[in-house]
Parts: structure tokens; sequence; C-alpha cells
């Protein structure tokens, strides 16, 4: 059977300006920005899009005047890839535009960002929020592995110090920063200090995928999709996220990811051993560790050795998140930052990273998601088509 | 010192279907949804049984005795309505259900796995009690 995705490409990415704030920008104006500078990256005109796929979907096919156009207003990163991937493969589009940005939505400085609060019955009163339920999962993997605050702390030195050299994140030149300093700096919910967080900013993000003859004649090189799934455990930060939680299989909540990761590689006829590059979704430096695990990079219970070890910096075995992530490249609320893990890998194959750009890099995986909230995504990347 | 919260954090608003379990911490008593075929525990109220889809499950009353599983110490919070530091937690009851609640009665550096618990309930308003966990 042919590969799902042969004929699909990815044509186009663009990211926005990304800043803790962005002048003048709301999340449709952003998005507008984003979804031109795709367009023009993948060398196509706004007539030429069959179906958008983002929360803005509706604003782009008014605004950008697309209509008669398909329209989906699904939000989060990696499964709307493989909507208009399914798009495109099933011949109901040609063009899709997938578009996403958040600027002024984090106003109340006082109060954490607003998608990180949960209104849950179950868990409004006892003051839960995103970094505190992540946190559970991370408490519960040192219980049960050893893995400490030191290797944590490793994992969000090596993503900051990404960011730290790359002109295009919102903590440029913040650094360098070593384990001592992550761990000085002051507790949000332990064991995750500040800088073991994601950090708001504001921003856009959005792709074009197109089909492998259309995009014969676009200018940039293709980068194929060579599979991927979406796994969740139910509605996030409305029960304990425990990390034994489990469904119709013996993979625990803990390792969420896992399954799609396992049908990601199965679909590119690949192994963890063939990835060059790992566009981890970073929110919390333990879901580094944790994602190491899941998907097979290295053995349960040993992802805490094998960042300190290096293997997830610069040249080692698995660079990981290689543009500074969430932690200090950007984080625009909802969706940008998730679709940027999938723009990051495309800019690694095509080989046009200003910074850390991997050598040769040929296959990358991206992920969405994590632990704290039951969801993880998967996406591979690859230079040949499937 | 892990201290309950006061008055005026954000407060459960309850459903048709957790009134029960609302009911029970306003009178003292931890209460959980046990399917009457299967002796599945649901993870938050329902009205078919997951396991084994029966559409008959019934409230019963926990020993609200159990075991530190996993959690964390908040010094940021969602809200300034919240004062730190404070200990949300997942607690494993005896009776085999895992719920999230709050550790009250020690310090941030007592908290450690399998530490035995037992349920105590405290306002959050008029109305709402919430469970939390005490070392025992």
């Amino acid at each position: 059977m042919a590969h799902p995705y042969r004929d699909v490409v990815i044509a186009g990415v663009h990211n926005t300006a990304q800043a803790r704030q962005l002048e003048g920008h709301d999340s449709e104006s952003i998005t507008f920005e984003a979804a031109l500078g795709a367009l023009a990256d993948a060398g196509v005109r706004p007539s030429d899009v069959d179906a958008v796929i983002g929360a803005q979907a509706q604003e782009l096919v008014l605004g950008l005047r697309l209509g008669p156009c398909t329209r989906l207003p699904w939000q989060l990163g990696i499964p709307i890839v493989l909507e208009g991937a399914d798009l495109v493969a099933s011949g109901r589009a040609d063009v899709v535009l997938i578009a996403a940005g958040g600027a002024s939505m984090y106003t109340d400085r006082s109060s954490t960002a607003p998608w990180t609060r949960p209104a849950n019955e179950f868990v409004v009163g006892y003051g839960l929020f995103t970094a505190a339920e992540f946190a559970l999962m991370a408490r519960r993997h040192m219980v049960m592995h050893g893995t400490t605050s030191q290797q944590m702390a490793t994992v969000a030195a090596t993503i900051r110090n990404n960011g730290h050299v790359n002109p295009d994140a919102v903590y440029h030149g913040r650094g360098p920063f070593t384990t001592e300093d992550i761990l000085a700096s002051r507790m949000v919910a332990d064991p995750f200090h500040l800088l073991d967080c994601a950090m708001t900013s504001e921003g856009g993000c959005a792709i074009v995928l197109a089909t492998a003859e259309r995009a014969a004649d676009f200018p940039s090189p293709p980068v194929w999709i060579l599979g991927g799934a979406s796994d969740s455990y139910g509605p996030a930060y409305q029960i304990a996220p425990a990390w034994d939680l489990v469904g119709r299989s013996d993979v625990p909540a803990g390792y969420v990811g896992r399954t799609a990761a396992r049908h990601a590689f199965t679909a590119a006829g690949l192994r963890p051993d063939d990835v060059d590059v790992a566009e981890l979704y970073d929110p919390f430096s333990f879901e580094i560790i944790r994602q190491l695990e899941a998907f097979g990079f290295c053995a349960d219970g040993e992802g805490g050795p094998f960042v300190e070890e290096g293997n997830i910096a610069p040249g080692g075995r698995i660079p990981v998140t290689t543009d500074g992530g969430t932690m200090s490249y950007s984080h625009a609320g909802i969706n940008a930052q998730q679709l940027q893990r999938v723009t990051r890998g495309v800019e690694q194959l095509r080989g046009s990273c200003v910074t850390n750009q991997v050598e040769n890099a040929s296959v990358a995986l991206c992920s969405n998601g994590g632990s704290g909230a039951l969801f993880t995504d998967v996406l591979l990347l690859g230079t040949e088509r499937p | 010192m892990l201290e309950p919260q006061p008055v005026g954090i954000p407060v459960p608003n309850p459903s048709p279907a957790s009134k029960p379990y609302w009911e029970g911490c306003a009178r003292g008593e931890l209460r959980y949804q046990r399917c009457d075929e299967c002796g599945m525990i649901a993870l938050r109220p329902a009205t078919i049984c997951g396991n084994c889809l029966s559409r008959s499950l019934s409230w019963a009353r926990s020993s609200g005795r159990g075991s530190l599983y996993s959690w964390t110490v908040v010094w940021r919070p969602p809200r300034p309505s919240f004062t730190v530091p404070y200990a949300p937690a997942i607690v494993t009851l005896d009776e085999g259900f895992r719920m999230m609640s709050s550790i009250v009665g020690c310090e941030p550096d007592g908290l450690a796995a399998d530490l035995p618990l037992t349920v105590e309930f405290h306002p959050a308003s008029e109305d709402i009690f919430l469970p939390y966990f005490r070392p025992c």
C-alpha cells in the first residue's frame, strides 16, 4: 500500500516576530501576519488556498477573500497538521493553510496566564494550574526512578541556551545558563523552578501544505510527513493526573505519546535511532525526560541520566528543541507554540536554521502536549518522499 | 505549616452528577461512586460505568484514609486569592481510587511518597466544603 502522505508536502512555514508583547496586535491580526508569511514562503497566492485550519479560520476566509473554502476550526498543533494532510491526501484540497497566533490575551499579571487556570469543580479549589498539574507527574517519576532536580535543570539549561544563541528567540541573549542558574531561580511548583517552566509571549505561526504536484514548482525544498498520531487519556485538568492511569491498554498516562510514537514510527518504517533531531514540546523541563522515554530514545526511568550525559545538547546523540522552545523561543498561548515545533522541524530538514542547524538532518520528530494535560501528539518529518 | 485556603478562593460549581459528592463533603463524608455490577470506581461522577457499561452506579462512603501518591508545593499561585505555600496532591484512598486534594497539617518538607493520610473538610464558601488530607 502506498504511504498515505506520499503526495502531501509541507510547502511553506512562517513565524512572525515573537515578543513578550507585540504592540498593536491581537490574536487575529498576528494570525493574519503569520498566514501571509507562510503563503509567501510557499510561493502561493491566497486565491490558491482550498482549505483553512485554525482558531481564526473564519476570519481568514473573510479577510483574505478565500471563500468558498473548506474551513476547519480545530485549534491544536500537530493534529491540525495531520487534518490538513488528510485533506490533501484525500483530494479535498490542493493547498491548505494552517495558521495560529496569540496576542493581547495575557493582561492580568497578578494571575498566571488565562489558559493555565482550570475551572473544573474537582481542581479549582486546590489552586491547580498547568505547572502544578505537570509537577504531579514529575514528582511521581522522581519517586519511581530517582530522577533529580539537577537532571531537570540540565534540560532547562540546554533548551534555554539554544534560545540564548537564537536571534529570533524572545529570550535571545538572556544566557548562557548553567544548571545552577536554573536551580537558583525561585520555586513555582516544586520540583519546578521558574526557569524549569515555559514563558509567556506573543506571536504567530503558519504552515502551508500542498500536493506534491503543486509543490514541484514551489521555491522551497519539500518536507514530507512520514507519520503522525495523537494520544489522549481524557480531559485535561479535571481528574488527578496520575502516572498510572490506564485506559484500554497497559501503557500508563505517564507515557502518553508512546502509542502515538509507535504508530508514527511504523508508518514511517523508522526507529528512534533514525531520528536526527527532536523538536520536543517543552512546557516544563521534566517533560523532555518523560518524552525521551515515552518515544523510545532511552529506556524507561533512564531519561534523567540520558540528559545528564549530554545527549540532548547541540552535537549530542539527539539534539532537542533547537530554537529554545517554549522556555526561550516563544510561547504565545494556545496553539502557535505547538505549531512551532513543526516549523522548526521543517527548518532543520531544509537546512535553513540560522543557529543549531543539525548537519544533514533528514528525519525530525516533533511533539506537542504533555503528561500533565493527558495528551501528546507526535509527527515524523523527512527529506525523502515516503 | 501547610494550611487550608481561607474562604475567598474560586469555588467549585457542582453539576447535577456531582451533587451527591458535594453534599457528602458538607456533611463530613467523603463519597465515591461505584458500579453495582463490576465494582469499578468512577474517575469522576458518571451515569455509565466505563468498565462494563452498566447504568447502575451507587454512591458509597469512603473511610477517608489513604496515602500520598504524588504532590507539589506551589509558591506562585494561579490567582492572588490563594495563600502560599500550599500542596496539591494525588491521594490513593484505601478503597482503591485516586483523587485530587491538598495536604494540610505538616511542613512542606514532611511530604513523602506513601505518607498515611486522613481526610478532613474545610469551608471554601457558605455551601461548599473542600476535602483536604492530613498526615496520620
